[in-house]
């Protein structure tokens, strides 16, 4: 059953984050669009040397903060003025300055819960195996090294042109990552 | 190790600023590696190798927290009555705990969101351990409400939950604020925390030599990979959490003091009770860390990652926050003089000479006279002074609640039913009981999890910059020269 296997991307190893910001506008500027670099830390400017967009997630919060908000003070004043009016000390039943704290609460609530949940599907994560954990130097990714992976499947891709590519940019380590 | 001890005792010294202004956050000549390693050594360390003082440590808070279970079964079997509380002092130490564990848990969402906004880069060394310390805070002030219902097995009532009586909770209470308040508070900052965990998780998977650990920190790093557009999505998620915080913290003292504000009793019923709650919370809350800090820095060998400077930002909010709560107490007197209101004015009166002057001047004189040493730097950068006084910030702490929540109820409108409050010693051991819980959670944490946010110290250091330059450029940067 056992299949050869196929390259999966060229995997390159940098030591320092001016190395890899310069590095991630080389590859940016040969026109690849299926590749990523991996640090250890964010590398501030780097989204920006990439040529990454901006994350839409604020946009998510938005809509999860607006629901949120919406919910519970509509939700607060149906309970306590329509489905349950209870009279206490004759005050009004749909208070809404009484129902501010609990919709704040519940906007907050919600936009971080968009934010938690909306971070973790812009990752597409969880997911526990991905090619680049099978190579060896690829693991002090978490700790001190910095990487370039670039996708076979990118339309570009060539693996010696690629290579020489890397090789330009300051690469100290080339691999090949196999699927 | 040599130079270990060396970078070590390091941390302990108080340097002046060099040349641009600024000291360094992460002392020594280290590249990323070291910090990595220094991190992680404590997670990684055998079982079998763990400090007999930890283990001891963590034994005697198991033991008190089985204590707390046993009192919790024994209330829950014979009722409320086994504590003081009674007429007319209806809310005793349970309500007095609830509100000084709560308040010690602000201080780790302050400083990871507060201070985060206002690019305090400091607060990388010690924001994990406060953010620790905020989510173990809140679960011990959770317990004491969560108890103090009376039939816990209708705990539930506090939510707005559809039943067969078709009955609805009521919004318009300020009890119902606070189940919200302190609910999301809670779960915001442990996503938060969560969030901020998973980077290092992802290190400590990278270098797991047992497989159960490998497996265990495999899965609450959930693949994280450090791509750069991960990252991108990452600081966006890290920076709106930020924000939502920051407000959220100061909410939640708020909500906390609309318990008492929103009631008709004199010394509860004030307007000054928000700000003066949040001054107070950030103020025991700062202690707190320091008390905790103070020890793990030295036992973990973290020294020169939490130096003296650290220590230092942290006396001076302890020292503006206590000063802001003496005029909160000042003020409050102020106006009860000023409403002419004899009710007010007697109850303040009562407070400083009546039957708990002794628990009020222990509060006046731990909260604002003892942070007023902090003017002077010596005893602001004295390590085992700064320890001490923590220790007293968080006495008087409790005692300020204790004199808020008690003063008011023993002595209110009627004189015929005055009382003087005695605690039993099931409310005493409850409270200790508290510490219990609350160190067995920091134990765990401080012997498995990264206590430093290594990827964020890491990203505070010089070279992480991308337009940094090595001092010589013919030569190779730092982190490569050490790994070759």
């Amino acid at each position: 059953m056992a299949k050869p296997p196929r390259t999966w991307g060229l995997l390159a190893q940098y030591e320092s984050a001016a190395d890899i910001y310069k590095a991630c506008e080389k590859v940016r500027d040969a026109g690849y669009s299926k590749w990523d670099a991996h640090t250890p830390f964010p590398v501030h400017g780097l989204d920006k040397a990439m040529g990454d967009k901006p994350s839409p997630l604020p946009w998510m919060v938005l809509g999860g903060g607006l629901t949120g908000g919406t919910f519970a003070m509509s939700f607060m004043i149906w309970v306590n003025a329509f489905d349950y009016p209870l009279n206490i000390g004759g005050k009004p039943l749909a208070s809404v300055p009484a129902f501010i704290p609990v919709t704040f609460e519940l906007t907050v609530l919600f936009s971080v819960f968009a934010c938690f949940f909306g971070l973790w599907f812009l990752c597409r994560l969880p997911q526990l195996f991905h090619p680049a954990f099978a190579n060896k130097a690829f693991a002090r990714v978490t700790d001190d090294k910095f990487f370039i992976i670039i996708e076979a499947a990118d339309s570009k891709f060539d693996k010696s042109n690629t290579r020489t590519l890397l090789e330009q940019t300051g690469a100290t380590l080339i691999e090949e990552v196999e699927d | 190790m040599a130079t270990d001890m060396t970078a070590q005792s390091y941390g302990d010294v108080n340097l002046e600023d060099p040349v641009s202004g600024r000291e360094l956050l992460i002392r020594g000549n280290h590249d990323f590696h070291y910090v990595t390693e220094a991190v992680c050594s404590v997670a990684e360390m055998k079982l079998l190798d763990t400090p007999k003082p930890w283990v001891f440590g963590w034994m005697l808070a198991v033991s008190v927290l089985a204590f707390l279970g046993s009192l919790i079964l024994y209330l829950i079997w014979e009722g409320v009555g086994i504590w003081g509380n009674n007429n007319p002092v209806g809310w005793g130490w349970p309500i007095v705990n609830f509100v000084f564990w709560v308040g010690i848990g602000h201080a780790g969402t302050l400083i990871s969101a507060i201070l985060y906004l206002f690019r305090q880069k400091w607060r990388t060394s010690i924001n994990r351990y406060a953010e620790a310390m905020t989510i173990f805070a809140v679960i011990c002030a959770l317990v004491f409400p969560g108890i103090h219902v009376g039939r816990i097995w209708l705990a539930y009532w506090l939510l707005p939950l559809p039943n067969q009586m078709d009955m609805w909770v009521n919004f318009r209470s300020p009890l119902l604020w606070d189940v919200f308040a302190v609910g999301t508070y809670f779960t915001v900052s442990l996503l938060f925390w969560f969030t901020g965990l998973v980077p290092d998780f992802a290190t400590l998977r990278d270098r797991a030599q047992h497989k159960v650990a490998q497996v265990l920190y495999g899965i609450v790093a959930m693949g994280w990979r450090g791509s750069q557009r991960h990252w991108n999505h990452y600081e966006k998620a890290y920076q709106i959490m930020a924000c939502f915080s920051a407000p959220l913290v100061l909410s939640v003292h708020t909500v906390v003091s609309f318990d008492f504000a929103v009631s008709q009793l004199p010394g509860w019923h004030t307007t000054i009770f928000p700000p003066y709650f949040v001054a107070g919370a950030i103020f025991s809350g700062f202690a707190m860390v320091q008390t905790l800090v103070i020890p793990a820095r030295a036992w973990l060998g973290l020294k020169h990652i939490v130096t003296i400077k650290h220590i230092e930002n942290m006396n001076k909010i302890i020292l503006l926050t206590g000063s802001l709560v003496g005029y909160a107490y000042t003020m409050e007197f102020f106006m009860a003089w000023y409403s002419g209101n004899e009710y007010e004015g007697f109850t303040f009166i009562n407070r400083m000479f009546g039957p708990y002057w002794w628990a009020y001047w222990i509060m006046m004189s731990c909260n604002v006279f003892s942070p007023q040493f902090y003017w002077f730097k010596k005893l602001r950068t004295n390590i085992t002074f700064s320890f001490i006084l923590s220790i007293f910030v968080n006495i008087g702490m409790w005692f300020e609640r204790f004199v808020i929540t008690v003063t008011s109820l023993a002595n209110d409108f009627l004189i015929s039913s005055w009382d003087y409050f005695v605690p039993t010693w099931v409310d005493i051991s409850m409270f200790i009981g508290s510490f219990g819980l609350f160190f067995t959670l920091f134990l765990l944490f401080v012997r498995f999890f990264p206590v430093i946010a290594i990827a964020e110290a890491k990203s505070v250091m010089p070279e992480a910059d991308p337009h940094y330059h090595p001092p010589h450029d013919d030569h190779p940067a730092p982190a490569a020269a050490a790994s070759a």
